[in-house]
C-alpha cells in the first residue's frame, strides 16, 4: 500500500465529512429545519454561525439538511444510472447484433440532445417529485455509463475465458455478472466519482432553476435560489450553499483522480 | 465526385436524420411518459369537464402520429404553434429572445475562443513550468463550479461589492449596441469562465501531442525559437482537433446560457424555456427544446465538417 497523496487525503476527508453530515443531519443540526429563529438575513452570530436565511431560518441548519437532500438524490441517481447503464452496456457487448445496434443507436439519440434541455422537456410532462427527479437524472446519465461499460466489455468479450464460458454453455446472465463484471470493475469505479459529481451539479442546477427538489425540502441549489435575492443588497447568504456545492464537487474530484491513477497503474499503464 | 464532398454530404445527411429522430424523441417521448399532459397542466383538483375541454383544445384526441406530423410540418414552415398559458404565437415570442441569446453567446464566443487558444499555446510553450501550472490550476477550479455558482460569485463581487457592472442584464428593443454590450458584460464573463477551461486544456493537449512529432524536433534542431516552432509547425497541425474542441464548447455554450440567463434575468431563450417549464406549457417547451437541440446538433455537424476539411489527408487523397 503506497502512501495516499495529500490531495487525495484532503479529498477523502472532505468527502467523508460531507457524507457524515448528510447521514447524521438530524443529530447535528442545531435547530429544526423549518424553525423560524431570527429576523430576515440576520448576520453571522454566535447563535447562528452562518446567519439566517430569507425568512429567518438558521442557515447552517438549512445547509446541513440541504447536504442530506443533495447527497441522497445524487447517490440514488448515481446508483440507478450505474446499474441500468452497466447492465445494458454489458448486455449490448455480449449479445451483439441487433440488440447492440438498437441500444447503441438509442443512446446516441438521447446523447444528441443536451441533458439539461431533455430533462426540462421531461419535467414539463411529469410531476416534479423527488422520485421522478432521481429517475430522470438516473436514466439520462445511464447513457454515459452505457457507453463506457459497453466499450470496456467489448474488449473483454473477445477474451478466451469468456469464449470458454460460452462453450461450456453458461447463460448470458452468468457471463455478464461472473466473467465480465469483475474484469470491468476498475474503470467503472473510477467513473463512479465523476458521475456522482455530475449528479450533484445537475440536481443543484435543476433546483436552482426551481425545477428540482420542491419546498419545504431544499437542497443546496434550492438554498442558493431562496437566498439569491439578497445578493443584490450585499447579503452573501446565497454564497454559502454555492460554495458547499463547489467544495463537494472538488473534493470528490480529488478522490476520483486518485482512484483513476491507481487503477491505470494496476493495469500496467503509466505507473506513478 | 471529390471524396471530401462525399464525406461532407454524408455527414450533413446523417445530421439531418439525427435531427428528425430527435424531434420524434421530444414529441413521442413526452407522449409515452406516465401522467396526462392535461392533468399536469390543470393540477390534481381539475374537474373531468375541464380536462375534456383542454384535451379537445390541445387536439389530444387526435391520433398521435397525425399530431406529430402536423407539429413537424409547422416547425419546418416556421409555425411553432401557440402557447397554452397565454395563447400567444410561440414563433413571435421566440424570435426576439433567440436574437438576444445569440447576441450573448456570440460575444462569449468572440472573447473565449482567442483567449483559450492563446492560453493553450502559452501553457504548451511553458509545459510543466509555472505559467502552465498557474493556467491549469485556475482553469481546473473553474471546471468544478456549476454555472450558477460562478454566476453568483461574479455577481456578488463585481456588481455588488465593487459596483463595477450592473447586476441585472436588462436589454430591450431599441437599445444601442454599446448599451447592450455594457448590460451583458457579467453574463459574458461567466460564460467565458465556463467554457474557457475545457477549450484551453484541449488546445494544450492537442499541441503537446503534435510537439512529439519528428518534424518538431527538426524545427527545434534548426534553431527556431520555441514560439516560432509552435506557431509555424505545431499549431497548423493541431488545427483540426482545436477547431473540433472549439465547436463542441460553443455547443456547450447553448446549454450554459440557460442557467446564466436565469442568474442575470436576461430576456433570452433560456429564461423563456425555464419559465414555461414551471408553467408546464408543453408546446412552448417542446418548441424551445427542439430549437436548442437543433442548434446543438448543427454545431456538432459543423465541427465534424470543419475537421474533415481541415484534414489534409482527406483533402489530397492518394
Amino acid at each position: 500500500m503506497r502512501r495516499i497523496p495529500l490531495s487525495a487525503l484532503v479529498g477523502l476527508i472532505l468527502t467523508g465529512g460531507f457524507f457524515f453530515v448528510a447521514i447524521f443531519a438530524q443529530l447535528i443540526a442545531p435547530y429544526k429545519m423549518d424553525e423560524l429563529v431570527g429576523g430576515v438575513w440576520d448576520p453571522i452570530s454566535a447563535a447562528h454561525w452562518l446567519g439566517t436565511d430569507s425568512i429567518g431560518r438558521d442557515l447552517l441548519t438549512r445547509m446541513i439538511y440541504g447536504a442530506q437532500v443533495t447527497i441522497f438524490v445524487a447517490t440514488c441517481s448515481t446508483i440507478l444510472s450505474f446499474v441500468t447503464g452497466s447492465v445494458l452496456g454489458f448486455l449490448a457487448a455480449t449479445a451483439g447484433g441487433w440488440v447492440d445496434q438498437a441500444l447503441s443507436r438509442f443512446v446516441d439519440l438521447v446523447m444528441a440532445i443536451p441533458t439539461l434541455i431533455l430533462s426540462l422537456v421531461i419535467l414539463t410532462a411529469v410531476d416534479v417529485t423527488t422520485l421522478n427527479l432521481i429517475l430522470v437524472m438516473g436514466f439520462l446519465d445511464a447513457t454515459r455509463v452505457f457507453r463506457l461499460s459497453r466499450a470496456v466489455a467489448v474488449d473483454i468479450t473477445v477474451m478466451d475465458y469468456v469464449e470458454a464460458a460460452r462453450l461450456r454453455g453458461e447463460r448470458q446472465g452468468w457471463i455478464i455478472f461472473s466473467e465480465i463484471l469483475p474484469n470491468a470493475l476498475s474503470p467503472l469505479v473510477a467513473e463512479l466519482g465523476l458521475r456522482f459529481i455530475f449528479a450533484v451539479l445537475f440536481i443543484s442546477t435543476l433546483s436552482f432553476l426551481g425545477l428540482g427538489v420542491q419546498p419545504p425540502l431544499a437542497d443546496w441549489g434550492g438554498l442558493v435560489k431562496e437566498n439569491s435575492a439578497g445578493l443584490v443588497y450585499g447579503i452573501p447568504a446565497a454564497l454559502a450553499p454555492a460554495m458547499a456545492i463547489a467544495a463537494l464537487a472538488i473534493s470528490v474530484n480529488l478522490v476520483a483522480d486518485w482512484v483513476l491513477s491507481r487503477t491505470t497503474s494496476l493495469k500496467g499503464g503509466r505507473g506513478a | 465526385m471529390h471524396p471530401v464532398i462525399t464525406l461532407v454530404v454524408q455527414r450533413i445527411a446523417l445530421g439531418l436524420i439525427l435531427l428528425l429522430a430527435v424531434s420524434a424523441l421530444i414529441f413521442f417521448g413526452v407522449e409515452a411518459l406516465p401522467g396526462d399532459t392535461a392533468q399536469a397542466m390543470l393540477g390534481q383538483s381539475a374537474t373531468p369537464e375541464a380536462l375534456a375541454n383542454l384535451r379537445e383544445k390541445m387536439g389530444l384526441n387526435d391520433p398521435v402520429v397525425w399530431r406529430y406530423l402536423h407539429w413537424l410540418y409547422g416547425f419546418v414552415t416556421g409555425d411553432l404553434g401557440t402557447s397554452m398559458t397565454n395563447g400567444e404565437d410561440i414563433a413571435k415570442s421566440v424570435g426576439q429572445r433567440l436574437g438576444n441569446t445569440i447576441f450573448l453567446a456570440f460575444w462569449a464566443a468572440v472573447i473565449s475562443v482567442p483567449l483559450a487558444i492563446t492560453l493553450g499555446l502559452v501553457a504548451a510553450r511553458y509545459n510543466g513550468r509555472w505559467p502552465d501550472k498557474l493556467i491549469s490550476g485556475v482553469t481546473l477550479a473553474t471546471i468544478s463550479l456549476p454555472e450558477f455558482v460562478a454566476g453568483y460569485i461574479v455577481l456578488y463581487f463585481l456588481a455588488v461589492k465593487w459596483q463595477l457592472f450592473p447586476a441585472m442584464s436588462m436589454v430591450f428593443p431599441g437599445m444601442g449596441v454599446f448599451e447592450r454590450l455594457q448590460a451583458i458584460i457579467l453574463p459574458v464573463i461567466v460564460l467565458v469562465m465556463v467554457v474557457l477551461a475545457h477549450m484551453m486544456r484541449m488546445t494544450r493537449a492537442a499541441i503537446l501531442n503534435v510537439m512529439q512529432s519528428a518534424y518538431i524536433e527538426t524545427a527545434e534542431l534548426k534553431g527556431l525559437s520555441p514560439i516560432t516552432v509552435i506557431w509555424r509547425h505545431a499549431f497548423p497541425n493541431a488545427i483540426a482537433p482545436v477547431v473540433n474542441v472549439v465547436m463542441l464548447n460553443l455547443a456547450y455554450l447553448v446549454v450554459g446560457v440557460v442557467v446564466v440567463e436565469v442568474v442575470f434575468v436576461y430576456p433570452g431563450m433560456g429564461q423563456f424555456l425555464v419559465d414555461h417549464v414551471t408553467k408546464r406549457d408543453l408546446p412552448v417547451v417542446q418548441a424551445c427544446g427542439m430549437i436548442f437541440a437543433a442548434v446543438y446538433i448543427g454545431l456538432n455537424i459543423l465541427a465534424d465538417v470543419v475537421s474533415i476539411l481541415a484534414n489534409p489527408r482527406l483533402r489530397h487523397p492518394k
